[in-house]
């Protein structure tokens, strides 16, 4: 199964839709509560991400019967110094951000978190790519 | 978790508002959290928990959506801007508003049985 959602730069209204997508789509499909609330948490991360600092981009989700691939990719000013941003606290997000509660320096590090597996590269001036692999727990009788 | 509490215990307790998802007051209540920050809700609040914040706009009850709380304490006495009550009623979750800020209604929750989701 796939999933993809375009995200515009600064769209703070629409921010969630890919998320609560996923969370229903896994719930529906019988995925665990807790794999779709991981799911659903490293999806939310990439949408306010690509929301607070690109100017566009997208978030592909794909439902693999033993991995869920969540990938991002976005147009934007890239990330200077990537160890710096994966470290909690860390944010280049403006005054207004944070004053709605985002730009806490938690955002990439609630994905490596929540994911299995976690890979990001970025190019300054031209974007930033991230892949979060969530394995999926074998079922029974597998 | 067996202090038997529900939104709308908490809705009587408080004297507070219900802006939206009134049909779901009887959802149980889990544990209780309490920050501003939306990704530190989204790492650290549970399912069926109650979350008190300061924040007002849309997508807290997107981070609530997502992370399955029974329900969302506006503190402070900030009314939720329109499209919150939209949104939290579209998504079925409760949204409470209050006067009293953060600290006093956590106090007043925490007397009504209902802890941190690390002291379980």
């Amino acid at each position: 199964m796939y999933l993809e959602y375009r995200v515009d730069g600064g769209d703070f209204q629409a921010s969630g839709q890919a998320a609560a997508g996923i969370k229903r789509t896994l719930r529906q499909i019988g995925i665990d509560a807790e794999v779709a609330r991981r799911a659903a948490i490293v999806t939310y991360e990439a949408e306010m991400n690509i929301a607070i600092h690109a100017y566009l981009g997208t978030i592909s989700i794909e439902i693999l019967p033993e991995r869920i691939i969540i990938q991002a990719d976005d147009e934007g000013p890239g990330i200077a110094d990537i160890p710096a941003a994966m470290q909690v606290g860390y944010s280049t997000a403006t005054e207004d951000i944070r004053e709605m509660g985002f730009g806490a320096g938690l955002g990439l590090p609630n994905m490596r978190r929540y994911s299995d597996e976690f890979e990001i590269e970025s190019q300054v001036g031209v974007g930033t790519s991230v892949r979060a692999v969530i394995i999926l727990p074998a079922k029974e009788g597998n | 978790m067996n202090h038997g509490v529900t939104m709308r215990d908490i809705v009587v307790k408080l004297g507070c508002e219900v802006m939206a998802g009134s049909e779901h007051l009887d959802n149980p209540v889990a544990f209780g959290y309490s920050s501003d920050l939306l990704s530190d809700v989204m790492a650290k609040v549970g399912l069926g928990d109650v979350w008190v914040t300061v924040q007002t706009h849309e997508n807290i009850i997107a981070v609530g959506s997502i992370t399955g709380v029974s329900g969302i304490i506006i503190a402070g006495g900030a009314a939720p801007l329109p499209p919150t009550v939209r949104r939290a009623n579209e998504e079925g979750i409760p949204l409470l508003v209050t006067v009293k800020p953060s600290f006093e209604v956590i106090g007043i929750l925490y007397h009504m049985g209902i802890k941190g989701r690390s002291e379980k």
